[in-house]
């Protein structure tokens, strides 16, 4: 008798340290760690389904002429394909790697508020199910360009639209909720001795692209919003016939968009901070100077949108602002890279799979700086404008920019995430597959996108056939290269060596202070920190 | 209060159905409107049952979520710090929805100072403009629409007249009326912080007064425009501009005064301490908020 109540109090003691049995303690759940996993695997979906939808794009565009695919449905696939890689699986991937590290990282319990936590993850699944549903629907789904232009979205967009403008409402929803918590978490939830500056450069890079994702998802919101009325209310923000302008609406989307893609970039610049100094056995060079070159870059963001209109019809002041706000932001970017750099310098370097996929962001990264650097060139955009050159550039900084940090991450987190080392082998193996499928894919596209083949077209020239064909082998390689990811992640959570709580020699930060697997509730009560232990 | 900070643990709740609950219900909600919008527009029969279902769980689960945060306060279990994390979850989300009228604003301005006049013929974009419709002159308020026969004209704007007969001008008494309730609901804090419950009910009641006395006079400002003026959300950019400006600060106006009335009655059972009075301190700062988003509606809207 006595027994069983012992049992009884223990059981209930326990519970209230672990996690709960079955699906409850994924759908109640209230934990940074839990959240987190259910972000990051719902963004592999994501970048499953919309890895398959760009794998049907290339299987058309493997030789000229229509093949497979009507040119509606082709539409609908290069809008949905971006649409779900950018909402999808690149902002919830880092919003789940924000989950799991920002507590452990500053020495906090749990995130800030983590019943609206679990609401910001639990909307996505509601989101992409109204968006993805919207492909079965009478008309078709959203087939305007992820970018959704009016009046292509507005006069001319099937009747699912409606349900798109809704779907987006949710993103933002999440994202916003999401942002205030991560706010809060950092700005509130440090440990004693955690000041701003000692904050390791990932937290630094997550807080400033929670400002952003405030600033710019309710103006996406607005966007939108303005889109709804003139299809169902009759307004005129988008139709010149009644004082309004389709440019108004590229203006609004661009002030979210420009915002945006730096949201999608700077966790990536911090993750990489952090797996670089580890592999180097070295400090991170300039952690100061890394800091405000993130922050001038979030500042400039909203400044440079209408470079992505160059060719819309825009008042010459307005081109030549915008040309050179745009290339002010080769000096941040360029001093993160130098420190990168110079952070490898005569360090003891090993290459384990996270080190490879950092260093192959910080080189094919550059290229899409680079190519960047070349469309703010308004007189050159304008051969430039719409064609492949144009994706091959935000191919290059997103696939092996912010999609290789995260698989970088999953690599270097994954050991004190489930307390099991991975396969090195096999993750080398996946990332030579990665880096050469993703160079055979884009690197072509620069050259047929300079020689004048437009984007978002299933057919194409005779003469740009060599360089489609090699561009869908590529993705195909690159496509498949990702189960073998799904495989080996996987194989590690069930069957990998235990790891250390140190897991990599020389890593440095409170979450490896930690045990592997990390506890349920990281800090319960805040740890004392030590420069040494602050930041790497 | 800072030295409990560092000792006493931070409150994490328990697993909780409330996030899920939302999530079901928004999801109802929105595909329930999107279907409602798409149904009119294909002029069939709309059905609501989608939409009703998922208002209704809204807001029987955020009811009972707010009431169990109610709960865990007054059982004392979130220290200084947690509520640090409210403070900075309302202040960024107020900045959040000024972002979002920053995009209405932007349309206002982007449409009145560059469209408008590059229709009308003016500047370097002129030409398209002059092609298109030779007649539109450049003019703001737009009363005579570019092309009249898709965007019919409004018979008149919501100008202000000129400053001597702001008293027979409808937005300048809801001017007088918002600002007014910003002071009134100060006077309410003021009262919590006296630990004087019959004055915070007295001022907090005005303020919730004020609020629905606005809301009444805007509604018969829309009355007005809509049946005597011919201005309606179809007239053109003018119209445009105007409902959903003063229509979102309007729906925003409905919510501020109904958290206001909320605080009100958890005010009359007592809930407020003189330093622990976060839902009542978060109406009141939305409520400012709304309060200076009117100010420049007014300035930028009706005025100039």
């Amino acid at each position: 008798m006595s027994d069983a109540v012992q049992d009884y109090a223990h059981e209930v003691v326990h519970e209230d340290h672990g996690p709960a049995k079955g699906l409850r303690r994924w759908l109640f759940t209230t934990n940074h760690k839990d959240i987190g996993t259910l972000y990051l695997w719902f963004s592999f979906l994501m970048l499953l389904i919309g890895g398959s939808m760009a794998l049907v794009v290339r299987a058309e565009l493997f030789q000229p002429g229509l093949q497979f695919v009507d040119p509606q449905f082709f539409n609908q696939m290069t809008t949905n394909h971006g649409l779900i890689m950018v909402f999808g699986a690149i902002m919830p991937a880092f919003v789940g790697l924000a989950n799991w590290l920002l507590p452990m990282m500053l020495g906090a319990p749990d995130m800030a508020l983590p019943r609206m936590n679990n609401l910001s993850f639990w909307i996505l699944p509601f989101a992409f199910g109204l968006l993805i549903s919207t492909l079965f629907m009478e008309g078709g789904g959203p087939n305007f360009g992820w970018t959704f232009y009016a009046p292509l979205s507005t006069t001319y967009a099937p009747d699912s639209v409606t349900f798109f403008i809704f779907g987006v409402h949710m993103m933002g929803a999440s994202s916003i909720m999401g942002s205030i918590n991560i706010i809060a978490t950092i700005l509130n939830m440090r440990a004693p001795g955690m000041t701003l500056m000692r904050m390791p450069l990932f937290v630094w890079t997550w807080l400033i692209t929670a400002y952003l994702l405030l600033a710019v998802m309710p103006v996406l919101a607005g966007a939108v919003t303005m889109m709804l009325f003139d299809i169902h209310f009759g307004t005129s923000f988008f139709s010149a016939a009644g004082g309004g302008d389709p440019v108004l609406f590229q203006h609004i989307f661009w002030f979210f968009g420009h915002p945006e893609v730096y949201i999608m970039i700077l966790p990536a610049f911090g993750i990489v901070s952090q797996i670089i100094p580890t592999f180097c056995r070295k400090p991170l060079f300039g952690y100061d100077s890394m800091v405000y070159a993130v922050a001038s870059i979030a500042f400039l963001s909203f400044i440079v949108w209408a470079h992505h209109m160059f060719t819309v019809g825009m008042p010459l002041a307005g081109q030549l602002f915008f040309m050179y706000s745009t290339m002010l932001i080769a000096v941040p970017t360029g001093v993160k890279v130098f420190n990168w750099v110079s952070t490898m310098w005569r360090g003891s370097m090993t290459f384990e799979t996270p080190m490879l996929f950092a260093i192959a962001f910080v080189v094919l990264f550059s290229i899409g700086g680079f190519s960047g650097l070349m469309l703010a060139i308004t007189p050159a955009d304008y051969q430039y404008h719409d064609t492949y050159f144009v994706v091959a550039h935000f191919h290059y900084v997103l696939v092996p920019g912010s999609l290789f940090s995260i698989i970088a991450a999953v690599y270097y987190w994954l050991p004190k995430w489930c307390g099991k080392m991975y396969d090195e082998g096999l993750g080398k193996l996946h990332f030579w597959l990665s880096f050469v499928g993703v160079n055979v894919t884009f690197f072509p596209q620069h050259f047929s996108g300079l020689a004048g083949m437009p984007r978002r077209i299933p057919d194409y020239a005779l003469q740009f056939a060599d360089f489609n064909m090699l561009s869908s082998i590529g993705a195909y390689v690159f496509g498949f290269s990702q189960v073998l990811f799904l495989y080996i992640v996987i194989k590690t959570i069930k069957s990998g060596e235990p790891a250390t709580g140190r897991v990599w020699e020389a890593a440095h930060g409170l979450e490896w202070t930690l045990a592997s697997p990390a506890p349920y509730h990281s800090f319960t009560h805040p740890p004392k920190v030590v420069l040494a232990e602050a930041h790497s | 209060m800072a030295d409990t900070d560092e000792d006493s643990v931070y409150f994490i709740p328990d697993n909780s159905w409330f996030p899920i609950g939302i999530a079901v219900g928004l999801f109802l909600l929105v595909f329930g409107l999107g279907s409602w919008l798409n149904e009119i527009k294909a002029g069939e029969e709309p059905s609501l049952v989608a939409f009703y279902a998922g208002a209704l769980i809204f807001a029987v689960v955020l009811y009972r979520w707010f009431a169990a945060v109610i709960d865990e306060n007054l059982a004392g279990l979130p220290n200084a710090r947690v509520k640090r994390s409210y403070v900075w979850g309302i202040g960024w989300f107020i900045f959040s929805e000024a972002m979002f009228f920053a995009a209405f604003f932007g349309a206002l301005f982007y449409t009145r100072v560059l469209a408008v006049a590059w229709i009308g013929g003016e500047g370097a974009k002129g030409v398209t403009g002059d092609y298109l419709w030779p007649e539109f002159e450049t003019a703001w308020p737009v009363v005579n629409n570019p092309d009249p026969s898709v965007f019919a004209n409004p018979r008149e704007s919501m100008a202000a007249p000129s400053i001597g007969n702001w008293l027979n001008y409808l937005p300048f008494w809801n001017t007088v009326i918002l600002l007014t309730s910003s002071v009134t609901v100060h006077f309410a804090h003021t009262a919590i912080k006296d630990e004087a419950q019959g004055k915070m009910t007295l001022w907090l009641g005005v303020t919730v007064l004020l609020g629905i006395l606005f809301l009444i006079l805007q509604v018969e400002e829309y009355l007005e425009a809509y049946q005597e003026l011919g201005l309606t959300l179809s007239s053109g950019i003018y119209g445009s501009t105007f409902f959903i400006l003063t229509g979102f600060h309007g729906f925003h106006v409905t919510l501020g005064t109904f958290m206001l009335f909320i605080q009100l009655l958890r005010g009359m059972r007592g809930h407020f301490r003189p330093h622990d009075c976060f839902g009542f301190e978060a109406s009141s700062w939305y409520w400012h908020f709304v309060d200076v988003v009117w100010v420049g509606l007014f300035l930028f809207v009706y005025v100039f």
